[in-house]
């Protein structure tokens, strides 16, 4: 494993196409490990292309190629025969809208290590509490693990979906826009745990604002129609960036 | 005056509609009360758990009880994961293209083809070429073949609006396709898929024609796969026909529009329930 | 290693899966071969030598001597089918422009299901209620043995209702809401713009719900043969009795061998040539719109 502060992926001149259109364009940046990384910019700026890219979810849509390479702890994940599903339970992803699947809240956070053939039921236990309480809800919720998570707040449900991905014990966690439809009191709960997270997890996430990026990041990038603008620590990127790009959309000149 | 003729074809036109609806109406509820009440009464125990006598004209109707639920039982297991299996196929494993065009006209022209052609089909290939004679299994494979189409149809429709989030999410956490499959989208999809079967459980034990080519029409009650067996239907329209007896007739009739209805009954409860869950 | 040795596991697994599926999905395409084989095989050598316009246009059916002609089967399934068509289209159709435009939540909620278990009452039960109804009646009223096509076309007409409902209820529904607020705004009353906006609209796939009634009517069997006679004749009325290519089948099998067996067969192959001309004409209909 990465140390903290090595380089846990790293992203080599990677272009996104969806059919004729380009979705990123010769993308190239590490992810340091034990770090947040915010990757922001305006819709359809490349964000959640990039972060589909670093787990290979991309390879579920028909209409997307991939070039470049990216590489995890320095093996390159496009590489042929690259375990994907291994991959996805390293690297595990948090999308923008809240999905509890049908079944109970217990069920749903431990249908990832189910997934891996884990059946002892005091292990999965074990695992479960332990995602919960890392996500900050074990108390809402320890007495009705048995009901539904279809019954959970928007807020809940979206704290449900990291828990669901802590119980694979990923390495790197991927959030596209987690708190997009949360109201202010489950985004500053969820920005608490990632706060927390990143002690043992490398972060990579899309904030739904500029506020939240500057908030939360350790390091950010500012992706514009599938450019990479800028890459730098938060401070060079909201304090002093270098590009006018970025600094007209943090100033709120456009986006 | 012009208005006045306009408003008065309009409210005409629109009684009529209203006509039609309650005309469609009046047919079923007739149809039903009609033979429920002359049938009604002459179930009893012993009409429903006695052997026929005298070719029908006395005693119970046990074995075509029997007859009926074992070949529809047969129907049922064989063409359920047939269904499945093709309706996950094309949703979940394959693209639009040639092969799911060639696999929709094969279940939409199945779907036409009228029962007599089963039955022929059925006495030709199972009966006599694979040498299975008139039997429980000649039936419900013939029967299996019928509703095939109903069970694909449906349960594509259920597996199509499970949301593609759960899809999602089931990948992202490292899920395999069969696996998404099998836990998260069948599940989703379960009560859609059973309403699909219910339908089909239906058809089959209302069915005459492809099961008298197919399953005969012995009044004994079978003891095996091979034995050749007499449904409810068959016997219904045995008695009616040659004139048996119509107080028997009757009596079979009633307890073939129970069984419809409440097969309707459960279709219409999952429905109901597949629509308020969804509309939450 | 381990791991990677794992996931391959999982990845021949999947392929495995893959085709075991495709396999099954391609069950309902062979069981339509193995039907269109396996009646061919038995009515087609019979017709052949017959010749084929003997078999189809020839007036006379006598298994005993010999005679195979089924032309008075192929104008009783006419007649009967026209017959279902003329009753059941307007009635259908009607109930789908009540359904669809007239119809308050309550009375939807109350009719949809009772045409749901008109789907599914089993055809014997409309034959038996016809025979002990509808032709008592028309041998009352109207004279003639009561056994005839009226009788057939009147229980068809009932029995066609649901798919002629079902179908055209949709391909109304699928218009869009702009035709009628277009014709609303034109000062068009409700009925105008039904009658004027909406049907012709909606067109192709209410001849799609004809057609695929159509397909219905002729294929039905038992609930016809216990109300149309079964007689092999060329009718000259609507009270008359006939037969029709399903019950054809459906009267002889039980007792028929040899050529006689094999000539019921060659009529199964002219009635599943004939429905999958309407599936066919359907299928293309409807996805041409």
């Amino acid at each position: 494993m990465a140390e903290s502060g090595g380089v846990k992926m790293q992203v080599e001149n990677v272009s996104v196409y969806y059919g004729e259109q380009v979705a990123l364009r010769n993308v190239s940046l590490p992810i340091v490990a034990n770090e947040i990384l915010t990757v922001f910019g305006p819709a359809g700026g490349g964000k959640t292309s990039l972060l589909r890219t670093l787990n290979r979810l991309n390879d579920l849509n028909p209409l997307a190629r991939v070039t470049g390479d990216v590489f995890l702890e320095g093996e390159s994940i496009y590489s042929p025969g690259y375990p994907v599903i291994d991959l996805r339970r390293r690297v595990g992803m948090v999308f923008d809208l809240p999905v509890a699947l049908p079944m109970s809240i217990f069920d749903n956070v431990a249908y990832g290590p189910r997934l891996m053939g884990v059946r002892d039921r005091r292990r999965l236990e074990e695992t479960v509490e332990r995602a919960l309480r890392t996500a900050a809800m074990w108390d809402e919720v320890k007495d009705r693990l048995s009901t539904s998570g279809l019954g959970l707040s928007g807020g809940q449900q979206q704290r449900l979906s990291i828990a669901r991905v802590l119980a694979l014990q990923p390495e790197v966690i991927l959030l596209d826009e987690p708190t997009s439809g949360l109201d202010p009191i489950s985004t500053a709960k969820i920005e608490e745990s990632l706060r927390e997270l990143k002690r043992f997890y490398t972060i990579v996430i899309s904030p739904h604002n500029v506020q939240q990026a500057a908030r939360i990041a350790d390091r950010a990038a500012f992706f514009l129609m599938g450019e990479l603008v800028e890459f730098g620590t938060e401070t060079e990127v909201f304090t002093r960036p270098r590009d006018k790009r970025t600094e007209d959309y943090i100033t709120g000149r456009f986006g | 005056m012009i208005a006045i003729g306009r408003k008065r074809s309009e409210a005409i036109a629109k009684a009529l509609l209203w006509g039609a609806a309650l005309l469609t109406l009046a047919v079923l509820i007739f149809i039903l009360i009609y033979i429920l009440q002359r049938g009604l009464p002459v179930l009893s125990p012993g009409f429903l758990l006695d052997s026929p006598e005298q070719m029908g004209r006395e005693g119970g109707i046990f074995p075509t009880i029997v007859g009926t639920v074992f070949l529809t039982a047969v129907a049922i297991a064989i063409a359920t994961p047939l269904g499945i299996g093709t309706a996950v196929f094309l949703t979940e494993y394959t693209r639009e293209g040639r092969a799911t065009r060639l696999i929709r006209f094969g279940t939409e022209s199945l779907s036409g083809v009228p029962s007599i052609i089963f039955g022929l089909f059925g006495f030709a290939f199972f009966v006599i070429f694979l040498g299975l004679g008139w039997s429980i299994l000649s039936g419900g494979l013939t029967l299996a073949a019928m509703v095939l189409p109903t069970i694909i149809r449906t349960a594509e429709e259920a597996i199509r609006a499970v949301p593609p989030s759960y899809r999602q999410v089931s990948f992202a956490l490292g899920a395999s396709r069969w696996q998404t499959v099998t836990r998260v989208v069948l599940p989703s999809a379960l009560p859609g898929i059973i309403t699909g079967v219910i339908l089909a459980i239906g058809r089959s034990v209302g069915e005459t024609a492809a099961v008298i080519l197919t399953a005969g029409s012995s009044l004994r009650v079978p003891t095996s796969l091979f034995s050749p067996a007499r449904t409810m239907s068959v016997h219904f329209y045995i008695l009616a026909r040659e004139g048996i007896s119509l107080e028997m007739a009757y009596g079979t009739g009633a307890l073939l529009i129970i069984s419809v209805l409440l097969v309707n009954l459960a279709a219409n409860w999952l429905m109901n329930r597949l629509v308020l869950r969804a509309e939450q | 290693m381990n791991k990677k040795l794992r996931v391959s596991q999982t990845e021949v697994a999947e392929r495995a899966i893959t085709r075991g599926l495709a396999l099954i999905a391609f069950s309902s395409l062979s069981v339509l071969a193995l039907i269109t084989v396996f009646i061919l095989r038995e009515g087609l050598p019979v017709m052949l030598n017959l010749g084929i316009g003997e078999f189809l246009t020839g007036g006379r059916w006598a298994p005993s001597a010999n005679a195979f002609g089924i032309m008075p089967m192929i104008l009783g399934s006419v007649y009967v089918t026209l017959g279902a068509l003329v009753l059941g289209v307007p009635l259908g159709l009607s109930c789908a422009v009540f359904l669809v435009e007239l119809a308050p939540r309550s009375v939807a909620a109350a009719l949809r299901p009772a045409i749901q278990l008109l789907a599914g009452i089993p055809s014997v039960i409309y034959g038996f209620w016809g025979l002990t109804t509808l032709v008592p009646f028309i041998r009352n009223t109207l004279g003639g043995p009561g056994l005839s096509i009226l009788a057939g076309a009147i229980i068809l007409g009932i029995m066609i209702l649901p798919t002629v409902i079902a179908i055209s209820e949709d391909a109304l529904r699928a218009l869009p809401r702009s035709y009628k607020e277009a014709s609303f705004s034109l000062g068009a009353s409700h009925w105008q713009t039904i009658w004027r906006v909406l049907l012709p609209a909606a067109r192709s796939g209410i001849v799609a719900a004809v057609v695929l009634g159509m397909g219905r009517a002729v294929g039905e069997t038992m609930a016809v043969i216990m109300v149309l006679g079964n007689a092999v004749q060329i009718p000259d009325s609507i009270l008359d009795p006939a037969r029709t290519l399903t019950t054809n089948i459906g009267i002889e099998m039980a007792y028929a061998s040899g050529d006689h067996r094999a000539a019921l067969f060659a009529t199964g192959i002219v009635l599943f040539l004939i429905i999958m001309i309407l599936t066919g004409t359907a299928n293309l209909i409807t996805s041409r719109r």
